[in-house]
């Protein structure tokens, strides 16, 4: 694919799909911060399932190995 | 797209989780988030609201010595990519397609819409790529920051959205 045709491309895209920057806050129809503060107390970040797993990996540990209590809190 | 720096104290208080901080940087980057990559309204208000609950997820995770911009339009693009990925077969054209400023009266209303149609079409990650570069005019070097990879990464992607589109319109009949 030559130049020209990289530019023509380019041109008809500009053409078709107009660049949106520069009239962002033209745009922007409300202010989103309602919805986000929602979105935050809907949705409390969720602890990761592979996080309880350690979690209980490491319990499970100090449970039969209680000696690996002070090298633990050693290495914390 | 400028990058607003934040005084430095907001950005420590925001690391710490506090809320008010972060309305401040909500209010401050919202709209440069807003419609970045993906342009219909309200999927664009969605990804806003996403993009910064993600930030605020992430608030310990970032490092107050660098630009929030940079980091917000990372996990904005990121938010961006996972929408084109979920929508990529539901994506229809609009009925309307937004005219240009100054419309080349070369280029017809059918050659606008074919050529939006292979736009559509392209997979997400060439896009992002294609819409920041090639429409938006964004450097390169803000591209690569914002996708985290190199920018001949990005090149490589543009020039593969191009080859694709050039495909498409042929195959459409446009010879470009």
């Amino acid at each position: 694919m030559n130049e020209h045709d990289q530019e023509r491309i380019k041109q008809l895209l500009k053409n078709s799909l107009p660049p949106i920057s520069g009239r962002m806050h033209a745009e922007l129809r409300r202010d989103l911060w309602p919805a986000l503060l929602k979105r935050l107390e809907a949705a409390p970040a969720a602890v990761p399932w592979f996080d309880w797993a350690l979690l209980a990996a490491v319990a499970a540990c100090l449970a039969f190995f209680p000696g690996a209590i002070p090298v633990l809190l050693y290495h914390l | 797209m400028p990058v607003l720096e934040q005084p430095s104290d907001v950005l420590r208080q925001f690391c710490h989780g506090d809320l008010d901080a972060f309305e401040a940087l909500f209010h401050r980057h919202q709209s440069e988030v807003y419609g970045w990559i993906v342009r219909d309204p309200t999927a664009a208000e969605d990804l806003t609201v996403e993009t910064f609950w993600r930030i605020y997820r992430a608030h310990a995770r970032f490092d107050p010595t660098r630009s929030f911009g940079v980091w917000a339009r990372r996990i904005a693009a990121n938010a961006a990519l996972d929408h084109l990925k979920a929508t990529r077969l539901e994506t229809d054209l609009p009925d309307d397609l937004p005219t240009p400023p100054l419309p080349d009266p070369g280029i017809s209303e059918e050659i606008r819409r074919k050529t939006a149609r292979a736009f559509c079409r392209l997979p997400p990650m060439l896009k992002v790529a294609a819409t920041l570069a090639l429409i938006e005019e964004q450097p390169y070097k803000e591209i690569s920051e914002a996708l985290g990879i190199s920018t001949g990464a990005v090149k490589v992607r543009v020039f593969r959205a191009l080859r694709f589109l050039r495909k498409e319109l042929q195959r459409q009949g446009i010879e470009p």
